[in-house]
């Protein structure tokens, strides 16, 4: 058979692979893309939607700057309208316990370039009317927004493989080697790809590609308790997010034109990656409903319709895995987003086009290289070993 | 040996002969019902202040409707009945209800679905205009609250409702402007041997045709339907139709009352996790069960029109049967004379069943036919060009990714009725088999849930 | 009995108990046993506007799975016409309410 050969193999055709690819075209390599199943089918097509920086580890901020970018002139980009509503988005709390929390945020966060407004009080209820009277402060970021991520990934996907990239849905990886310079690619349907270099995005699924290059990672699965209304008038034009210590009361939605009003948070369910599904639990929805009507009296006149779930991977530390490898050469990951990679995904892709054509990128990503769980291992391993001295000493003494 | 807990959901003739049966055997079942009252559809029973006597409601069917009500009646105390309850999701051997605004959910150890089935619709442009209304819905109007869906109604589709609905509301009084059958004479003609499996049904079919010709109501074969004409404030004004002969006609009315047999309600097998197949004979995913309703699932039984369409019969036959596989897998005691007999009529069911399937079929092929401008999702109001430009242009030739693209299947119903008829649209534009398309996967809630409900403390 | 657009036709069971409800704010009348589509079909010819402009929606399955006969409560709740009886009194909207909260400033 054949090997098809390309200057890259992106494995993984979610957000991340798929804006990659589009971005690798764009700086003219050749691009394979694989995709087990259809592009953006896993987290990219069931999360929330939520295009926000606010919030974020603010070391992660430069990224979604570079991300927001790209949102805003998309269709100009990718020829398609993904829904991207620049919205703003507000962070509440309730009570007055996380205020100094909010503030502190918006502060520190003005040196990364995102300007935050903090509202309170009367000014509060006038700009933002529809909170519920528990809420204590809103923290609002003008230009944050969401979009539909069922289009996203795939919208990426097709201009990619317009501008040339060979996209491969319905095509599972079977093994992949490095022979000398390159990565051989095998699928199950017996097809070999050759590149220089590959990049796992494989979402929940990369943890098997990282043992296979000796560079393991506790990778959690988990599924997104997603749920949606019934189209009501658009009145509720900002996204709307909860800043709470409690799980359960850390409740996000956003009203999208068409009148429905999409929901998620206040935990998360159980997903199983080698079955490819996930699950919302009833208990989950009951609780959503009854944190929704404190978030919005307002809604609670409205039906839930449906419900859903999708396999999203955490990291122990909530940061995502991006960059190069630390062991192999030409090797590159981007996974591993914890539930909050939707609005990076452009800026993602953007970053890793960069990375792999000139072997640098000017958006700051080393706290999100894989090297750091090898360091915090040898560390802990350091400290271990150092107290278990210590304990030989004392016995020794 | 401990009494397994065991939970009916649906009080049909599947739900009620299924409860009867545990009852026999000394257990006492929870009977969940959305209705009011129990009966299910097809012996729906009215509100307790009308006066019609079974005759009136049920024709030749009264025997078995009295029989079905008064066997209900009589379990009462027997059993947990819930009416005006939802049975929303099932989770972790729990099923989630819903009622009165509260919500509280059962744990079992045996839970029997008897969901029925709704009618099945082949969207026609303009059928999202007022007065556009399924067959059964025509038949609910009239059987439950005395009334006609419209002054001047016309009766459209295939299956044996079509005949009973309209010869129904003939002799009620209510004014027919035709009956249309899209299926052809040959077609019935070719099925008559496996109608001949139930010669009593057969006989009463061909009387209701006698009937509605008698009362000098047009009836036509072989027709197809092209458009309900109508607008957006007065709703339905006429029906445009092909006749067999290639004459289009149009028909005034005021309602419409459509719909091509029946599919099964099937999304709390879904929840349940039981596993699906793609049935040939009638082109649409049905759970599986073995021949007594055991589902893939340990602990879950199926029985009814939920399953597959058998008609009332079938479904108390089936009811009784899933109760006695559910048993003798506890370790009942279980009579082999009851079950073979049970197994025996259900092949004399399958058979009509497939025989009314080739009489009457599902006009598949009005999907690639169907006008661009045409609706196929009521609820997200989403046209056949649309849907057609996700297969095309976006590759979606899956039902939940056409669904993820378009949005048909996205709206409050969940897909109940534009589900079947946008995966032959898909399979249409993609040229593509049909099972390949797959189905619609099921999502919780199975109906609506009010934001503002109130948890049980329990 | 009937009002000039209603849009569906009673055959029989007339003989029970008047009801009087409020539709849009006007007075409307139905009967005992009435589920409220039929209460409100007997006096005008819909239930609600589609919320994507095709139109006025009038049900269509009344068997509780179509969900298109969902209409509001002049409180703004929600209430599914074919499978809720009507009862006396009752404040029944047609048009959707806009969403609306109270002025907690």
């Amino acid at each position: 058979m054949k090997t098809e050969q390309a200057d890259v193999i992106i494995v993984g055709g979610g957000i991340m692979g798929s804006a990659t690819a589009f971005f690798l075209r764009q700086r003219g390599r050749s691009v394979i893309l694989l995709e087990r199943g259809l592009l953006g089918q896993q987290a990219s097509g069931t999360n929330f939607g939520n295009v926000r920086r606010q919030g974020r580890f603010l070391p992660q901020l430069p990224l979604a700057n570079r991300s927001l970018d790209i949102w805003r002139r998309l269709p100009q980009l990718i020829g398609e309208d993904v829904e991207f509503l620049p919205s703003g988005h507000i962070r509440v709390c309730y009570g007055q316990e996380r205020v100094g929390l909010l503030e502190e945020y918006a502060q520190a966060a003005r040196a990364y370039g995102l300007d935050l407004e903090l509202f309170a009080g009367e000014r509060m209820r006038a700009r933002f009317p529809f909170l519920g009277p528990e809420v204590g402060a809103a923290s609002y970021s003008p230009l944050d927004g969401h979009a539909n991520p069922r289009l996203a990934a795939p919208a990426f996907g097709r201009a990619a493989a317009r501008n040339g990239a060979q996209i491969f849905e319905n095509t599972e990886v079977e093994t992949i080697t490095k022979q000398g310079d390159d990565f051989l690619v095998s699928a199950s349907d017996g097809r070999i790809f050759k590149a220089p270099a590959l990049l796992v995005a494989a979402g929940a699924w990369a943890d098997k590609l990282c043992l296979q290059f000796d560079e393991p990672v506790d990778l959690v699965a988990r599924g997104p308790q997603m749920g949606v209304t019934e189209p009501v008038p658009y009145g509720l034009k900002t996204v709307v997010g909860v800043t709470s210590a409690r799980d359960e009361e850390i409740l996000y939605f956003r009203q999208i034109p068409r009148g429905n009003i999409i929901f998620g948070g206040g935990g998360r369910g159980p997903a199983y990656p080698d079955l490819r599904r996930a699950y919302v639990m009833p208990q989950n929805t009951l609780n959503q409903l009854r944190q929704l009507q404190r978030l919005a009296p307002a809604l609670a006149n409205l039906n839930l319709i449906r419900v859903w779930s999708g396999i999203e991977s955490y990291m122990p530390d909530d940061l995502p895995v991006m960059g190069p490898s630390a062991r192999v050469s030409g090797l590159h990951y981007a996974f591993g987003f914890c539930g909050h990679g939707f609005q990076l995904g452009p800026g993602v892709g953007d970053v890793m086009a960069e990375l792999i054509d000139t072997g640098r990128t000017t958006t700051p990503i080393e706290p999100f290289l894989i090297s750091r769980f090898a360091k915090q291992k040898s560390e802990r391993t350091r400290s271990a070993q150092a107290g278990l001295d210590q304990i030989l000493l004392n016995v020794e003494e | 040996m401990a009494q397994p807990r065991v939970v009916i959901v649906g009080a049909g003739p599947a739900g009620v002969r299924c409860a009867e049966q545990f009852v026999k055997a000394g257990l006492r079942p929870t009977v969940i019902d959305e209705g009011r009252r129990d009966g299910g559809q097809i012996y729906r029973r009215q509100p307790e202040n009308f006066k019609r006597p079974y005759s009136a409601l049920y024709g030749s069917e009264a025997e078995r409707a009295e029989s079905l009500h008064r066997s209900f009646d009589a379990l009462h105390a027997a059993v947990d009945y819930r009416p005006e309850t939802l049975a929303w999701n099932i989770s972790e051997g729990r099923i989630h209800l819903l009622s009165g605004g509260r919500a509280s959910s059962l744990a079992y150890d045996i839970l029997v679905l008897c969901t029925g089935a709704t009618d099945r619709l082949m969207p026609l442009k303009g059928w999202q205009f007022a007065g556009t209304y399924s067959l059964g819905a025509a038949q609910v109007a009239l059987k439950s609250q005395a009334c006609s869906v419209g002054r001047e109604v016309v009766f459209l589709g295939s299956g044996p409702l079509l005949y009973l609905v309209a010869s129904q509301y003939i002799k009620a009084g209510a004014k027919v402007a035709a009956v249309l059958d899209t299926s052809s004479f040959k077609q019935q003609l070719s099925a008559l041997p496996k109608l001949m499996a139930r010669p009593s049904l057969l006989k009463k079919g061909m009387s209701l045709v006698a009937a509605i010709r008698r009362a000098g109501v047009p009836l036509e074969n072989g027709v197809t339907p092209l458009e309900i004409i109508g607008d957006p404030e007065r709703g339905v004004q006429a029906l445009s139709y092909r006749q067999a002969n290639g004459e289009i006609v149009n028909v005034s009315c005021d309602a419409v009352a459509m719909g091509y047999h029946l599919r099964a309600e099937t999304q709390l097998a879904d929840l349940a996790r039981c596993e699906f197949a793609f049935d040939q004979t009638s082109r649409q995913w049905l759970p599986q069960t073995d021949t007594d309703g055991r589902s893939s699932v340990p602990g879950v039984y199926l029985a009814g029109d939920g399953v597959r369409i058998l008609g009332a019969d079938g479904a108390e036959n089936a009811g009784r049967l899933a109760a006695l596989a559910a048993l003798a897998d506890y370790g009942h005691t279980v009579m082999d004379a009851e079950l073979a007999a049970l197994r025996k009529q259900q092949l004399a069911m399958e058979r009509f069943r497939r025989g009314l399937l080739q009489a009457f079929p599902w006009p598949a092929q009005q999907a690639a036919s169907l006008p661009d401008e045409a609706i196929v999702c009521r609820c997200e109001c989403i046209t056949a060009g649309e849907l057609r430009r996700v297969v095309c242009d976006m590759g979606a030739i899956e039902a939940n990714r056409a669904k993820a693209f378009s949005r048909v299947g996205m709206g409050r119903c969940q897909g109940r009725y534009c589900g079947h008829a946008g995966a032959e649209v898909i399979a249409a534009a993609a040229a593509i088999p049909i099972a390949e398309v797959g189905r619609l996967r099921a999502q919780a809630p199975v109906k609506p849930l009010p934001f503002n409900l109130v948890e049980d403390a329990s | 009995m009937n009002a000039k657009n209603s849009r569906f036709v009673r055959l029989g069971e007339t003989g029970r108990e008047k009801i009087g409800f409020l539709i849009n704010q006007r007075p409307a009348e139905a009967l005992q046993g009435d589920t409220l589509m039929v209460a409100i079909l007997n006096n005008t010819d819909h239930l609600r506007q589609s919320e994507f402009g095709d139109g006025k929606r009038s049900g269509f399955c009344l068997m509780g799975a179509c969900q298109d006969c969902w209409v509001w409560t002049a409180a703004g709740g929600r209430l599914r016409a074919c499978s809720t009886l009507v009862s006396e009194g009752m404040e029944i909207s047609t048009r959707q309410p806009e969403l609306t909260w109270p002025n907690l400033a």
